[in-house]
C-alpha cells in the first residue's frame, strides 16, 4: 500500500489534488495536512511514501518543508505544487530534488510525477 | 439579500483565496521576468470590508505617499485591480524594470510609462489566470497611474451606492536585493461580489464533481 501526503492550506486545493490522485493511482491511500507543522505531525504518525506540497502557505512554506524532508528522506518522491514559476523557486526545488508541478493541478499535470514515484517505490521494494 | 452576498461560505472563501493565490503567483512570475530578481509573496488575504477599512489596512502599513497602477475589469463581475507601492519605491522599480542602464534623468522621464507597463503585466496575468479558472472572460481597461493618499485609491470610480462595502483582496510582495515592496489589491462592489460568488460555486462544483472533465 502506497500512502501519499497532500499538504495545502486550501481545503479546495487538497480536494482537487486528491481527486487527481484518485484518477491516476486509485489504490493509493491519501492523507492530508493544512500546514507544514501539521504535515510533520502526520509524517511522525504514519508511514508516508510520497508527499505533494503547496508552496505558499501561512507559516513555513512548502519549499522549506521540502528541504527539511529531503534531509531526512533522501529517496522519498516529493512534489512542489505552485503557479509561482520563478527561476529561483524552480532552482531551489531542483536543488532539493523536488519535482515541480504547475497549479492549477489536474490529472495531466500530476501524471508524470505520480508514475515516476510509483516506479521508484516499486524498484526500491525489490 | 445583501447579507447573503456578503457572506462567503468557508469553502467559497477558501476557493477564492486559492484562485487569488494562483493568479498572484503567476503575476509574481511575470514581475520576476521584468525585474530579473525573485519576487516574494505573502499569503493572500480576502475580506469583505468597507472602502474605509480597505484603505486603513494599507495605511496602517504605509504612512508615506503611495503610487498605484489601476485597471478596471469588466465581465461577469466588475471591479478594479491595483498594484500599489510607496512613492519612494517608484523610481527604484523603474530602474529595476529598465535594467539600471538608464541615466537618472531618463529614468524620471520613463517613470510613468514604466509604472503603467509594469502594472499592466502584473495585473493582467493575475486577472487573466482568475478569468481562465472561472471560465469567464474579463475585459481590462488601460492602466492608469495614480498618486496620493491610499484612501483615494479605494474611492468608487462612479457612484458609490453600495454602502461602501467591497470585496478586498490583497497580498504584499517584496523584491529581492531591492528596497521595493508593494501590494496587489482587488476591489469589487456588492453586485459583482454576488456574481463572483455564483462563479465560485460553479468552479467548486467543476473541480469537485466526479463526472467533471
Amino acid at each position: 500500500m502506497t500512502t501519499i501526503l497532500i499538504v495545502d492550506d486550501s481545503k479546495l486545493a487538497r480536494i482537487v489534488v486528491s481527486k487527481a490522485i484518485a484518477g491516476l493511482q486509485p489504490d493509493w491511500e491519501k492523507i492530508e495536512a493544512g500546514s507544514a507543522d501539521e504535515a510533520l505531525e502526520r509524517l511522525a504518525n504514519a508511514e508516508v511514501d510520497v508527499v505533494i506540497l503547496d508552496y505558499n502557505m501561512p507559516g513555513r512554506s512548502g519549499l522549506d518543508l521540502a528541504e527539511a524532508l529531503r534531509a531526512e528522506r533522501p529517496e522519498m518522491p516529493i512534489a512542489l505544487a505552485t503557479a509561482n514559476v520563478q527561476d529561483e523557486v524552480i532552482a531551489r526545488a531542483r536543488a532539493a530534488n523536488v519535482t515541480f508541478v504547475a497549479k492549477p493541478i489536474n490529472e495531466d499535470g500530476l501524471r508524470g510525477f505520480l508514475s515516476g514515484a510509483a516506479l521508484q517505490l516499486r524498484s526500491a521494494a525489490r | 439579500m445583501t447579507g447573503d452576498a456578503l457572506h462567503l461560505a468557508e469553502l467559497e472563501h477558501d476557493a477564492l483565496t486559492e484562485l487569488v493565490n494562483i493568479g498572484v503567483s503567476r503575476a509574481a512570475s511575470s514581475l520576476r521576468g521584468m525585474v530579473g530578481r525573485q519576487v516574494h509573496l505573502s499569503v493572500p488575504s480576502v475580506e469583505v470590508v468597507s472602502r474605509m477599512v480597505a484603505s486603513a489596512l494599507i495605511r496602517e502599513r504605509e504612512t508615506g505617499p503611495l503610487v498605484a497602477v489601476r485597471q478596471e475589469f469588466q465581465g461577469a463581475f466588475n471591479g478594479q485591480a491595483l498594484l500599489i507601492f510607496p512613492e519612494q519605491n517608484s523610481l527604484e522599480l523603474v530602474r529595476s524594470v529598465t535594467g539600471d542602464a538608464l541615466p537618472p534623468d531618463q529614468v524620471q522621464d520613463l517613470e510613468q510609462e514604466a509604472l503603467a507597463e509594469t502594472g499592466n503585466v502584473v495585473l493582467n496575468s493575475c486577472l487573466a489566470t482568475m478569468a481562465n479558472m472561472l471560465q469567464r472572460p474579463l475585459e481590462m481597461s488601460l492602466p492608469e497611474v495614480i498618486r496620493g493618499e491610499g484612501a483615494r485609491f479605494f474611492q468608487a470610480a462612479g457612484e458609490g451606492d453600495d454602502g461602501g462595502v467591497v470585496l478586498f483582496l490583497y497580498i504584499n510582495f517584496a523584491i529581492s536585493d531591492r528596497d521595493i515592496r508593494g501590494y496587489i489589491a482587488m476591489l469589487m462592489d456588492l453586485p459583482s461580489l454576488a456574481a463572483l460568488k455564483e462563479l465560485i460555486a460553479e468552479f467548486i462544483a467543476r473541480v469537485m464533481g466526479d463526472d467533471a472533465e
